[in-house]
């Protein structure tokens, strides 16, 4: 059993202290020594979304102690895991085609706003694709200054592939501010759309 | 865990603030006067960002006090954050700055220069606010706190009340949210610099320019989104028996804040945010990460306004050009549920 004394330490430490540990075992218990109970809230609902177990039990004014269970199999990969040690969080032959910069016809405001919301939604997804494709005015939220990076970003950083059409880059003058991913030409699109189990076109 | 020198700043801005439920709770016991002051306009009952007095037929002044420990390592930033968060309560109320007081707390045995840098700082957003730093008060203390005691002057007829929100209305939220997510993921050395210059840039803006828009509109209600977060100031405005319908998809926001939280950047003060307001929260299938920016304690944060829906649009184009995210983030409705909702 691994034991984390997070006791006189303020969240988020005792959170992330453990979340560390945590990311370090395959299974197993870890037992969390914390002082005050909004860390335990903290701590338990950090378990609820790693769908981890965790009891708490009240030992004295200041000092609680939380344990956490690591099921075999059950421990998800930190965020920023290199591509080769996911254990596939992402659909193998889903490709996400972001043909504009808006979701949806009817207003462009919205449909941005409507994009914005569904890249985002994306990362939320247990099954990540496995290839996102920009072209025409999708291209334009995949350079820099554009609200859809981060989220762009978080997503290669699990191993998505993203792809942002070198013509459109070039025909909206961004060649110099593509932000996430790498360019690709017409081929590879062709390519990727071709050989994908699944096209999402939003 | 975290190397010496950065002490100065161990988790500040409004994630310092007490819990909302514990203050009620001692407020409610304070004894009142007797009698009433009919000059007083707007004290503590309504949970309003200042108080207003009334001190002749076309003038109140309003009055407020805040301050803080650092929420970023660079004093001069943190003495304008601290000065912008101090000034914004009267920017919710619709007044405009006159003067300002400076609150100093400062360890004995710390470099001076950094408490000139803070104050540098802090009289630099008291001079673009177009009030005037007239004098302060210090305390030798084992920590830093910085802030302003500041006075308005407002027309008693236009002051922008708290709890103002009528049926109908849309919410206007002129400030992106996730601050505090953003601070607390810098002090574990997490935040990228993007997300950061995009919270220092939001911290540092004066609420001056947003409350000088909308007040060319029709304002029903106005406050500051600080220390309670989103939903915990959302459900003081809706304290006269409304609710709100709230669409998470607008809710402006740094891009970043999201991952960070869904890495578990969690504070204290926005869990007890949670404790405080969640049971009024219906949160439909809205991820994890959206719900923790929705209780983020923010720090210099933007106003958020219930107007119709036409002055809102009209508003939020001027307000947008301000170059921060904002955006009509729901709308307020009639209280059936006993509920805000998130969808």
């Amino acid at each position: 059993m691994e034991r984390v004394d997070a006791r006189g330490k303020t969240c988020p430490l005792p959170v992330i202290e453990t979340k560390k540990v945590l990311e370090s075992m395959t299974e197993g218990t870890v037992e969390v020594l914390v002082d005050n109970a909004i860390a335990v809230q903290n701590l338990c609902k950090m378990a609820e979304q790693k769908k981890m177990k965790a009891v708490s039990e009240k030992q004295s004014e200041d000092c609680y102690v939380v344990t956490i269970t690591v099921e075999a199999g059950s421990q998800t990969q930190p965020d920023a895991a290199p591509v080769v040690c996911m254990p596939d969080g992402r659909s193998a032959g889903t490709v996400v085609a972001l043909t504009a910069e808006t979701m949806g016809t009817g207003d462009d405001v919205l449909g941005k706003i409507l994009m914005k919301g569904f890249v985002y939604a994306l990362t939320e997804q247990e099954q990540l694709p496995e290839t996102i494709v920009l072209y025409n005015g999708g291209a334009k939220l995949s350079v820099e200054g554009a609200e859809t990076l981060a989220d762009l970003k978080l997503m290669e950083a699990q191993g998505v592939e993203i792809l942002t059409c070198g013509t459109c880059l070039n025909h909206y003058g961004l060649s110099e501010k593509l932000a996430v991913g790498s360019v690709t030409n017409m081929y590879r699109i062709a390519e990727v759309l071709s050989k994908a189990g699944k096209v999402i076109r939003p | 865990m975290m190397p010496e020198e950065i002490v100065f700043c161990k988790g500040g801005g409004c994630t310092a603030k007490l819990g909302a439920g514990v203050l009620e709770r001692i407020l409610s016991r304070l004894p009142k006067p007797e009698k009433k002051d009919e000059n007083l306009l707007i004290g503590f009952e309504s949970s309003d960002d200042a108080a207003v007095y009334r001190i002749s037929e076309d003038t109140a002044i309003v009055q407020t006090l805040d301050f803080f420990p650092p929420m970023v390592e660079d004093p001069y930033i943190f003495g304008q954050i601290a000065a912008a968060n101090a000034l914004s309560d009267i920017y919710a109320m619709g007044g405009d700055v006159r003067t300002a007081l400076n609150i100093v707390c400062f360890p004995e045995k710390m470099d001076l220069n950094i408490l000139g840098k803070i104050m540098q700082g802090g009289s630099e957003k008291v001079i673009e606010a177009g009030g005037t730093l007239v004098g302060g008060h210090s305390i030798a203390d084992a920590d830093v706190k910085y802030g302003l005691s500041v006075m308005g002057t407002i027309h008693p007829d236009r002051i922008f009340p708290n709890d103002g929100a009528q049926e109908g209305d849309v919410l206007l939220l002129t400030k992106p949210l996730g601050v505090g997510i953003v601070c607390t993921a810098n002090r574990m050395g997490e935040a990228s610099q993007e997300a950061m210059d995009m919270a220092v840039r939001s911290m540092t803006t004066l609420n001056k320019y947003a409350s000088e828009i909308i007040r060319k509109y029709d304002v029903h209600g106005c406050t500051d989104v600080t220390g309670f977060g989103f939903l915990g100031h959302l459900k003081e405005m809706l304290a006269k028996g409304l609710s709100a319908e709230i669409d998470s998809i607008r809710i402006p926001h740094i891009p970043e804040s999201l991952a960070y939280a869904d890495g578990f950047f969690l504070t204290a003060a926005a869990q007890r945010n949670r404790n405080h307001v969640g049971d009024l929260v219906e949160f439909c299938g809205v991820p994890f990460a959206v719900e923790e920016l929705l209780f983020d304690p923010q720090t210099s944060g933007g106003l958020l306004v219930s107007m119709p829906k036409e002055d809102a649009q009209q508003a939020l184009a001027e307000i947008a050009a301000l170059g921060l995210p904002c955006g009509i983030v729901g709308k307020v409705m009639k209280k059936e549920t006993q509920k805000i909702v998130v969808l």
